[in-house]
């Protein structure tokens, strides 16, 4: 009887000074949160920016934009990524809670639209893939496939590009019932993989496999502006920047006010070329002239 | 003498020890029942109760109109766990007669235990056997082009009833006085017509309150259902579209949403009705329970 106690004892105090270690642990480490899209992207880059920095130590989470303003406005993370704007309603509770959002563009992204490799279609205007999303083409055959139809695939509603595909595609309005809403990109291209009738969006960074190459089985579409426009496709970086391939969205992170030494010096890192040479290793690309700038006005201005 | 003192206060200290513990659940279940309630009743300030239940549109964060209507999910929900227990009362009803009636005792030593394994396999790896092996063999057995539909997530859950279902079917047919079967036997007739006209029915109670836990089961699940049924929000049409469940559209949603708004609260909303769901089929399955323990005594 004494032994169980004893035992009991020992196995409690362990725990509690496990508990009290981790405690410890969180209050150093910076805690990144929020967009899927960008959790693969900002993990490397954590990675190797540990990797030079000693005494640093970063937990990158996904979940989706909205999980990660949530937890920023929630003051349970350091960083919040997104990968659209904040809307004014997330601004506004964040004031109301005294979290002051300040913005740091990491990345650019393409949104591309994928089809399975089987699909006859190459080639499709910025309406026609606002109206298949919106459930008003049932079929493929109304704009220029096979008699086939649709398959909508897409992220479920705490994704930032479940959200900046509402905004810029869809013109602000409902998605179709019908669309399967999937976890994550790799979700959406293992399901495109499989059906011949599908039509999904990703970020470009999702499209490639180890090697670099598109993954097999997919084909991305070329999207125009105007009806019998010329297509772009959002591989295409010069299209990109131009602004020729429409469906491209800065990525952000965003801090609580002006950010303390540690986290300021990863953002630095980030802008800068090393951080930006891995942005354009792992499919994304690279920041504007004009966005670093911006960024580093964002780290020096303080309030 | 003083032992003896001492012994009486451990004594009483163990009683209080155990009942507290006992106390402890209702304390909890209590708990969760008011915070579910009093975070679900200031969704109604701005949703009516009807157009909760009876609309079929579900879109809290609509650029156009936010939507509250909360039948879709109902109905998948329904649809889902009612193809699981479609699936899986008839194949647990057999396994379970095959071992306590036809199986020699050696093999039932060893397949019982095997079968209560089947209970512990986590929920995720379920989810995942259904993204890669089941959805693609059904996509091609029905050409629906994908997997992610409610036939798949009533296969997987029908998997994760089957044991809870078998277990308690099997104690009850094992509950079965033995000379019910031997008076049967004697009265010259055959093995099956002793298990269909006799046994079966004589334990009856106990598999009904089998088949109410396996719904439970079933109707509470959530990360299988939300990783293969697709998730749309549409009505659901046949058990080939894609369908969302209300546990599934909980854990998608939960994460994002602002604290303290409408759809926050609609969310616990959803909870209570899954709760209250949920609670009237363990109910059910209790009351039978009973009388046929009290038929038994």
């Amino acid at each position: 009887m004494k032994r169980i106690i004893a035992t009991a004892l020992v196995i409690m105090g362990l725990l509690l000074g496990i508990g009290g270690l981790a405690a410890a642990q969180r209050g150093k480490m910076i805690q990144v949160k929020g967009s899927d899209t960008m959790v693969n992207l900002v993990q490397i880059l954590a990675e190797e920016y540990m990797g030079k920095t000693p005494g640093a130590a970063i937990a990158v989470l996904g979940g989706g934009s909205g999980t990660g303003i949530t937890g920023l406005i929630n003051q349970t993370c350091d960083i919040a990524n997104s990968s659209r704007d904040w809307k004014p309603k997330e601004i506004d509770q964040a004031w109301e809670k005294g979290v002051k959002p300040r913005f740091f563009v990491t990345a650019v992204d393409g949104l591309s639209i994928v089809v399975n490799e089987k699909n006859p279609i190459e080639q499709l205007t910025i309406a026609q893939v606002g109206a298949l999303y919106r459930g008003e083409v049932k079929s493929w055959k109304a704009v220029g496939g096979p008699e086939k139809a649709v398959s909508l695939y897409g992220r479920q509603s705490n994704s930032g590009t479940y959200g900046f595909m509402q905004e810029f595609v869809l013109g602000n309005k409902n998605y179709s019932t019908d669309m399967k809403e999937m976890n994550g990109n790799a979700q959406i291209i293992e399901g495109i993989l499989q059906d011949e009738g599908a039509v999904g969006y990703v970020g470009v960074g999702y499209l490639f496999d180890q090697a670099g190459q598109v993954r097999k089985g997919l084909k991305i579409i070329k999207i125009s502006k105007e009806p019998n426009g010329t297509g772009y496709l959002p591989t295409d970086k010069a299209a990109v920047d131009s602004g020729d391939y429409p469906i491209s969205r800065p990525l952000y992170m965003a801090t609580n006010s002006k950010p303390q030494a540690g986290v300021a010096q990863f953002l630095a890192w980030i802008s800068g070329p090393e951080g930006q040479a891995i942005v354009e290793r792992e499919g994304f690309f690279a920041i504007g002239a004009d966005q670093k700038a911006q960024n580093e006005k964002n780290l020096k201005f303080s309030r | 003498m003083r032992k003896k003192k001492w012994a009486n206060v451990k004594e009483a200290a163990i009683r209080v020890f155990f009942f507290a513990c006992g106390i402890l659940a209702i304390l909890v279940l209590i708990g969760i029942f008011i915070t579910l309630v009093s975070t679900a009743v200031p969704a109604f300030r701005e949703i009516k109760v009807s157009e909760f239940l009876l609309k079929t549109n579900w879109d809290p964060t609509s650029p156009e109109k936010e939507e509250y209507g909360l039948l879709s999910m109902i109905v998948s929900t329904l649809m889902v766990t009612a193809g699981a227990l479609l699936l899986a009362i008839p194949i647990g009803i057999g396994v379970a007669a095959y071992l306590s009636d036809v199986a020699h005792w050696r093999t039932r030593e060893i397949l019982k235990p095997v079968i209560e394994i089947l209970a512990v396999i986590p929920s995720v790896v379920v989810g995942f056997l259904g993204i890669v092996l089941f959805g693609p063999v059904i996509a091609k057995i029905f050409h629906t082009g994908h997997g992610l539909n409610a036939v798949n997530g009533s296969f997987l859950l029908a998997i994760m009833a089957l044991p809870t279902i078998i277990s308690i079917s099997e104690d009850s047919l094992s509950a079965v006085p033995a000379a019910y079967g031997e008076a049967s036997l004697a009265l010259g007739a055959s093995r099956w017509q002793t298990l269909v006209r006799v046994r079966l029915p004589a334990s009856l109670s106990g598999i009904i309150a089998a088949s109410m836990l396996g719904m439970g089961r079933a109707i509470g699940e959530t990360m299988t259902v939300l990783m293969v049924t697709g998730n749309a929000r549409s009505f659901p049409h046949g058990f080939l579209d894609s369908v969302r469940t209300m546990t599934s559209n909980i854990a998608i949603e939960l994460g994002e949403v602002p604290y303290y708004t409408t759809h926050y609260y609609a969310l616990f909303a959803i909870g209570l009705v899954l709760f209250v769901m949920t609670f009237v089929v363990n109910l059910i399955a209790d009351v039978v329970l009973r009388k046929y323990q009290e038929r038994e005594q």
